[in-house]
């Protein structure tokens, strides 16, 4: 059973969310790292790219499949990881301490129509 | 009926009543208004013929023909007669090569693999570039798809520039392949040296593309044509004929982002324009963007290097409407019919090729500007291809027709009224002077 | 027997060239004078080799490949069937072979007559109106063919279609496609039954859609039964109907697209009309319309007149060109020799023999393997390895590989998307009931061996030239060239 770690939000399409003041860190959930399979290849948008919820972030790639990120919220990329280009497998090991891109959130709103861990738990249960 | 088919009729049935089903119940889900029931069509002949038969009929299709081992022929604009050797035929019919299809199983396709991977790295060596496909259906495709690449890879922008030296053929088809992702294409005008000297100074544009050798033969300044498509914050594409890349500049020395061509002339025949066999090299940094296949190198789990499809995520089975291309079929065959045709020639035989072609292209023309009945269309140096004008008497059509009645298919007639002539390693002096005296019979010049 | 073959590069037996050519006979140019700065110095970096290390080099290569003529290749939605020797004499005849594609018409009257009379039996076949020959494979014929279908709506004036409506478990190429004509895709959902969900269509039709790309039989060899209804349907909406032919192997003079009620179609004659495969190409992929849509195909098409064949160039409303030239001419010549010699009751045959074999199978092993749907396959069918998986822990992918050992070419694996573990079988008329059965023994055997020595299938194949390779070094650290 993948690991929902318990004080980060989540959307549907498997990315975590840390909240820190206005600033979003996002990366993908155990759950997603796990159906990916071995990861070869990972790249996240440049700073400074303006981003609407479901915009492109990056997009992450195994052997068998290749899957955007999708933006949870709405703002602008303020850092982005590159380390994972050189080291993608570092998503496999430690999904939720490889993060993709930071955001500065223009409507902290759209954190409201993410899942709680238990929420997003439940969910991927029925997936 | 040539059939073949190991089964008839009755054992078939026999086949499917031992597993319990019923031959007459095959195409019960297939509503019986729409079954077929027409035994005579207008052109589909009711029964098949004998092989005997087929051979017959097919051959003598052919015979309506006239090829170019019958008549000398000078046509070049894209498809040129070099000389194929004769064991790339037989290596390429070997059934292992000629039947399997893509090598999804990696296990049982090392030879296509790894004839693929050698075919890569041959196109990176002739052309200086990092990573090369598997390939494309032909240079005009390839070179459309390698606009659609700049688009993607620069992300801002929806138009591209294109050298106004292009071959005809090739415009059209990057015209109906951006035109259909709502993209722009803007075309340059070629200077009176005939070479590409107005590239855009603004920025906007994706791609600068140019051809060289251009469509008349012209060897473009490749250097400067990068330089002022980075100036312009523009990927610097190329088409480049593979024959000449081993006598001219490398595309990849000189800076350029994406080079494609039509790899036709290594060994494949002209074939009434196809099949034919595109390529496509990029820089390192623009790998994840190449359309097509690629074959890597690996290991097995003993450690055995290993060659296998990689990087497919991009493609079309996996990324499906977010895919670099839907191509999925390319022209793998042709690669490794190429590959061969490399492999015989190594550096000597290429460059041998290379020479000749560019030497009996110069005495051609040099010989046929003496007869005072033509001067080139362009002063500029040219490889292997050059357009003439004709003296204000001269009807280019008329010379065609009058040179095919002694064997020879002449130049291809171009709008401007100039004649397009290719010169390749297969002719020999004579050939040449005979045609030089042909010309000059028929329109009444001077022979040297 | 397989030998260890080394890259081409590692060899240099070598330093002079192989006298391919002639020597120079004209006056040996100062290329270097003549060409200036373009001039590279340097011989091109490739090696000298002698003819018979050349040779033996790419025979053993293909030592290590499994053809069509090694033993039954049952890729599902790829139609390995054999492909006839004539065929290839006639593609190489140097008649046909050796002709430039810009020679004066009168030269080259075989060629557009073959092309012409391939093209009338394709429309008698298909049930079209006209076809044009220049998309190169499959996929670039349906991107040809969606061309056509974008510049019908834009002529009418009708610019909001900008929908094209594919079926979930469609080929990797339709979405692709659809996408490189500038279309937006949008999905529709199949039934429990495996076929396209009526209901679902409806819902995503509108006037936004500029048509539906549908296979038939589909992916998981299913005939759609109601594919009146679903043409229809599209047609009512304003849209146009497409069809793949991938699967045309199992139709053939059974029912034609043309009458179910489709607008424009492509072949993939390496798949449907025996021309080989050549390890990914090249095909060619046909594309056939309605003539409603005849003014847009690609330009030139092949016309007579006064008993004379020639290239149409005067198409105001063409689409332009998808590649140069008029297609993949000595392909085309080797699907015609196929369609001489089966005639319309040859090709019925095939089609007849392509469902019966597949049907065969499957009744063979459905007992073990778990059928995809339980509505009647034609020419491929789909089996899941979930039982397998499940029980024993042994991938489709494991079972795949074991069937390498037993000398068959797997089927294809993974494939179509909607289904787990899937493996989808098409055997093909040209395999013998010998072939079949020990086919369907092979797997049988292999479903024993999973639960009974799952490692066999783990660390299959044990008889290959190479084991399983590692894919995600090759993915990770990318070595492309030598």
């Amino acid at each position: 059973m993948a690991e929902v770690k318990k004080d980060l939000l989540y959307a549907e399409s498997h990315e975590w969310v840390q909240v820190e003041d206005n600033v979003a860190t996002i990366g993908i959930s155990d759950y997603a790292q796990d159906q990916l399979g071995d990861i070869v290849y990972a790249e996240a948008m440049e700073v400074d790219t303006e981003v609407e919820v479901e915009d492109a972030l990056g997009s992450v790639e195994s052997v068998k499949m290749a899957s955007d990120i999708y933006s949870p919220v709405a703002g602008k990329i303020i850092a982005a990881n590159t380390d994972l280009e050189d080291e993608p497998e570092q998503i496999n090991d430690d999904p939720y301490g490889s993060w993709f891109v930071k955001i500065e959130m223009s409507d902290p709103a759209d954190l409201d129509k993410l899942l709680s861990a238990d929420a997003y738990e439940k969910f991927i249960e029925g997936e | 009926m040539k059939g073949y088919l190991p089964v008839d009729r009755e054992q078939r049935t026999e086949m499917l009543a031992d597993v319990g089903l019923d031959i007459d119940e095959l195409f019960a889900s297939v509503p019986q208004d729409l079954r077929l029931r027409q035994k005579d069509f207008s052109y589909l002949a009711r029964a098949g013929l004998s092989e005997m038969e087929v051979r017959r009929e097919v051959t003598g299709l052919a015979d309506k023909n006239i090829s170019i081992n019958d008549y000398d022929c000078y046509l070049g604009a894209g498809i040129y007669d070099h000389f194929t050797p004769a064991a790339i035929g037989h290596l390429i019919q070997r059934q292992e090569f000629l039947t399997a299809y893509t090598p999804y199983q990696a296990e049982i396709s090392q030879g296509t693999l790894q004839a693929i991977f050698e075919w890569q790295s041959y196109i990176c060596r002739l052309t200086g570039m990092d990573v090369a496909n598997s390939s494309m259906y032909d240079g005009a495709s390839a070179a459309a798809e390698s606009m659609l690449l700049a688009v993607r890879a620069k992300r801002k922008s929806d138009k591209v520039w294109i050298s106004g030296g292009l071959n005809p053929e090739y415009l059209q088809t990057i015209k109906t392949y951006l035109h259909a992702a709502g993209l722009e294409v803007e075309i340059g005008k070629l200077n009176s040296e005939g070479k590409t000297s107005d590239m855009p100074t603004e920025k906007g544009y994706a791609a600068f593309l140019v051809q060289s050798p251009n469509f008349y033969g012209i060897v473009e300044d490749l250097e400067a044509f990068a330089q002022a498509a980075h100036e312009a914050d523009a990927l610097a594409a190329a088409s480049c004929d593979p024959i000449s890349l081993a006598l001219l500049k490398r595309p990849g020395d000189l800076d350029f982002d994406i080079v494609t061509g039509e790899a036709q002339a290594l060994g494949i025949a002209p074939s009434f324009g196809g099949p034919a066999l595109g390529y496509m090299a990029v820089t390192q940094k623009l790998m994840r963007q190449i359309p097509g296949r690629l074959a890597g190198e690996t290991v097995d789990s003993n450690g055995k290097t290993a060659y296998v499809l990689t990087i497919q995520a991009r493609e079309q089975h996996i990324r499906r409407e977010k895919a670099t291309s839907n191509i999925c079929t390319n022209q793998a065959l042709l690669a490794t019919a190429a590959t061969i045709y490399l492999a015989l020639n190594g550096r000597s035989g290429l460059r041998d090729v290379a020479e000749q072609s560019a030497a009996k292209a110069i005495y051609l023309r040099d010989k046929l500007v003496e007869t005072g009945l033509f001067t080139p269309l362009y002063d500029s140096p040219y490889f292997r291809e050059f357009a003439l004008k004709p003296a204000a008497d001269l009807d280019l059509t008329k010379l065609n027709r009058e040179l095919l009645k002694q064997g020879i298919i002449g130049g291809l007639v171009l709008p401007e009224n100039a004649w397009l002539l290719a010169v390749t390693e297969k002719k020999n002096k004579a050939q040449l002077d005979h045609l030089v005296e042909a010309v000059t019979a028929i329109a009444g010049g001077e022979v040297s | 027997m397989y030998k260890d073959t080394k890259l081409i590069f590692e060899y240099t037996t070598k330093t002079k060239p192989n006298r391919l050519i002639a020597p120079l006979d004209v006056e040996k140019a100062d290329l270097a004078s003549f060409f200036g700065s373009d001039y590279r110095e340097e011989l091109p970096d490739i090696p000298d080799i002698d003819e018979v290390t050349v040779v033996r080099h790419y025979t053993n290569l293909s030592a290590k490949n499994y053809g069509v003529e090694t033993g039954t290749y049952p890729l599902g939605s790829c139609t390995m069937k054999y492909n006839p020797k004539i065929n290839e004499d006639m593609a190489s005849l140097p008649g046909f072979a050796m002709t430039h594609p810009l020679q004066p018409e009168e030269t080259v009257q075989g060629n557009l007559e073959l092309l012409y009379l391939l093209e009338q039996n394709f429309c008698d076949i298909f049930g079209m109106d006209r076809f044009t020959f220049q998309p190169s494979a499959g996929a670039h014929g349906e991107q040809t063919g969606l061309l056509l279908i974008k510049a019908y709506h834009d002529d009418r004036g009708d610019d909001k279609r900008k929908v094209m409506i594919v079926p979930d478990s469609a080929h990797g190429t339709n979405p692709a496609s659809a996408a490189m004509a500038g279309y937006e895709v949008r999905e529709v959902s199949s039934d429990e039954r495996g076929l396209v969900d009526i209901d679902a269509l409806r819902e995503v039709l509108g006037d936004d859609v500029a048509g539906l790309m549908l296979t038939n039989p589909n992916t998981l060899g299913l005939f759609e039964r109601d594919i009146e209804q679903i043409t229809k349907l599209v047609h009512d909406c304003g849209g146009l109907v497409y069809y793949d032919g991938a699967n045309a192997n199992a139709i053939l003079m059974q029912t034609r697209p043309g009458d179910m009620g489709f607008d424009v179609v492509h072949l993939n004659v390496h798949k449907t009309f025996s021309t080989p495969h050549g390890g990914g190409g090249p095909g060619a992929g046909p594309v056939g319309c309605k003539e409603f849509l005849a003014s847009y195909l690609p330009r030139p098409t092949v016309v007579k007149r006064d008993g004379h064949y020639t290239l149409d160039y005067d198409m105001p409303k063409s689409v332009g060109k998808v590649r140069a030239y008029t297609g993949s001419f000595g392909i085309l010549v080797r699907a015609y020799a196929y369609v001489l010699s089966n005639g319309a009751e040859g090709l019925k045959e095939v089609s007849e023999g392509a469902v019966a074999n597949a049907r065969y199978i499957l009744e063979r092993v459905r007992s073990v393997y778990k059928a995809a749907s339980d509505e009647p396959s034609m020419h491929e069918f789909v089996i899941s390895g979930i039982p397998q998986k499940e029980s024993c822990g042994c991938s489709t992918l494991d079972i795949a590989k074991r069937l390498i050992d037993y000398g068959f070419h797997p089927p294809t694996v993974y494939f179509p998307l909607i289904v787990p573990e899937a493996m989808m079988v098409e055997p093909t008329e040209t395999e013998s009931r010998a072939d079949l059965d020990a086919f369907a023994d092979a797997l049988l055997q292999i479903a024993e061996e999973a639960k009974t020595n799952p490692e066999l299938l783990h660390e299959a194949p044990h008889n290959a030239p190479i084991s399983r390779p590692d894919e995600v070094r090759a993915a990770r650290e990318p070595k492309l060239k030598a």
